[in-house]
């Protein structure tokens, strides 16, 4: 029990129980055998641990007995203004719900950016108004003109079709032919020429009211076809005279919806072969009553053409202030061509459909 | 209930004195002086009252073990000391706990606190081996061990209170508890590290 007896002097020694002769010798035994002084090294070093371990447990306790004495939960109270549960949540996974926001707002952004929701839609509507581009053709027009009568001072940059609405000169056609326009001429199959003034517009229906200002003309004969005020039904027979060249041109089809491009009421949809140039142009039934203007189609989509319903174009005349008419604008109602086949009919139609060019 | 806890923060002299000297109130005062601003500290970094309380109590053991060194030197003031330890063990923490947030918090080194901070760490080690060891050695080993190493109890104090006849028997019985708490310990000590 060498040993034994070792640890015990050892312990005795460093706690101070010895007496200061058992101190010496203990002492002198340490500096004679260097294995006693190791063992006695460890084991104080193994005490001094025990004791920091144990004065560390103390204070741990002393330490939890004042913290049960603060009042922990009030503290907080005043510390913190209550925040609620969602705050806290909010507060905690605002990260997550930022990338997540993120990653749905990309997804749906993307996938209607590569699905085509957000090109242009109204690019698929064409408005018929014609460009006339070919200035040399403009040009050698110009110069006959210039030599044989009364002639116009500069080319035409667009064209459109207009149709007389009464005998004393008022005419018809689409706003967007004469937008823009500093001056409007319409010229006849005939290739009479005559100057117009934009008596009304009406941008919303894209209807324009013209009238012939022309001291050559004074009035036409009556007008063979009448206006039906009434909607047409689907499977009408329709069909347009207008000036999509510089020629007149017949097209024939039929009603084959009651409103128009993207579910427009105003207009119906009609499936004729029509192109830039035919706006404004009368849409007449096999009746040769006019039901409507034609006044677009739709691109990439075959055999859907556009024309206002008739009712548009008499709400846009009443509409007209009374001052700014000086001649009586009355409506024909009197159809002269009813019973007529249609080679007739365009014989007598074709004298009031009119080239519009807008200078 | 202390509800009037800012009202007297005492001076840092008095109160490394008196921990020094083991007062208890000393203790006391240090506790209930700074303890809302730590709580504060966690509560405002997503941290609960129980994170408070053990962040706040290791630093104050921190600085007791500064203290009661001898070659003890505190180069800022009292609150600033324990705020900045607070603060290292806390962002510390979190580090550790991030697995959401993949914000990482800057330790800005105050090199005073961080070397002070490694020893601590490095005690913390070892005491917990030695409470594993302690926690496997069974009684009454563990109480004789306790009241003679940690507790500084004498022999004959301990002899009474487990009814030894004479105190070589109680010397012998320490003696054999006292080699296997070693062989327990050691045998940790070696596992671990």
């Amino acid at each position: 029990m060498k040993d034994a007896q070792l640890i015990n002097q050892t312990e005795a020694y460093l706690r101070g129980e010895f007496s200061p002769a058992e101190c010496a010798a203990f002492e002198l035994l340490c500096k004679e055998n260097p294995e006693v002084q190791q063992q006695v090294n460890a084991h104080k070093e193994l005490m001094s641990l025990l004791a920091a371990y144990g004065e560390r447990q103390r204070l741990q306790h002393a330490m939890d007995l004042i913290h049960e004495q603060i009042d922990v939960v009030s503290l907080k109270n005043d510390l913190i203004p209550t925040s609620a549960n969602v705050i806290q949540l909010w507060k905690r996974y605002r990260a997550n719900f930022a990338i997540a926001a993120t990653v749905a707002i990309t997804a749906v952004f993307g996938t209607l950016l590569f699905s085509g929701y957000f090109a242009d839609h109204s690019s698929y509507y064409s408005a018929l108004r014609r460009e006339i581009n070919s200035i040399k053709r403009s040009q050698n027009v110009l110069a006959k003109n210039i030599n044989s009568k009364k002639g116009i001072a500069n080319p035409g940059v667009f064209g459109g079709t207009g149709f007389a609405l009464t005998a004393n000169g008022y005419l018809a056609t689409n706003y967007h032919v004469i937008k823009g326009a500093d001056s409007v001429y319409i010229q006849n199959a005939a290739g009479d020429t005559y100057k117009v003034k934009t008596v009304f517009v009406q941008p919303d229906y894209d209807i324009a009211i013209l009238q012939i200002v022309d001291p050559a003309f004074d009035s036409f004969a009556n007008l063979p076809y009448a206006f039906k005020k009434t909607d047409s039904d689907l499977g009408e027979d329709v069909f347009t005279l207008g000036f999509p060249r510089d020629e007149q041109v017949y097209g024939k089809g039929y009603l084959s919806a009651k409103t128009g491009f993207a579910g427009d009421t105003v207009s119906y949809q009609i499936s004729i072969p029509v192109n830039p140039g035919n706006s404004g142009g009368p849409l007449l039934d096999s009746k040769g009553n006019v039901i409507g203007i034609i006044s677009g189609k739709q691109t990439r989509t075959d055999g859907a053409a556009f024309a206002i319903k008739t009712n548009y174009l008499l709400k846009s005349l009443e509409a007209i202030p009374e001052a700014d008419l000086d001649r009586n604008l009355s409506l024909n109602a009197k159809n002269s061509i009813s019973s007529l086949n249609r080679k007739e009919q365009l014989k007598k139609i074709q004298d009031y459909v009119f080239m519009v060019r807008v200078y | 209930m202390r509800n009037k806890i800012n009202s007297s923060i005492p001076a840092d002299n008095n109160l490394i004195q008196g921990i020094r000297d083991g007062a208890t109130n000393s203790l006391d005062s240090l506790y209930t002086a700074y303890f809302p601003m730590i709580l504060q500290l966690v509560l405002h970094n997503n941290g609960n009252e129980d994170d408070a309380k053990d962040i706040f109590q290791e630093a104050v053991i921190v600085l007791y073990t500064k203290i009661t060194t001898e070659n003890f030197e505190l180069k800022s003031k009292l609150k600033t000391y324990i705020y900045a330890v607070c603060r290292h063990l806390w962002l510390k923490k979190l580090n550790q706990n991030s697995r959401f947030s993949a914000q990482t918090y800057e330790l800005e080194s105050v090199a005073d606190v961080e070397i002070d901070l490694e020893q601590h760490e490095e005690k913390n080690e070892q005491f917990k081996l030695m409470q594993h060891a302690l926690g496997q050695l069974g009684e009454p080993c563990r109480t004789i061990i306790e009241e003679f190493y940690l507790n500084n109890r004498s022999m004959q104090e301990i002899c009474e209170q487990f009814g030894y006849t004479n105190a070589d028997n109680a010397k012998t019985q320490k003696y054999k508890c006292l080699q296997r708490l070693k062989k327990l310990f050691f045998k940790d000590e070696g596992l671990e590290l």
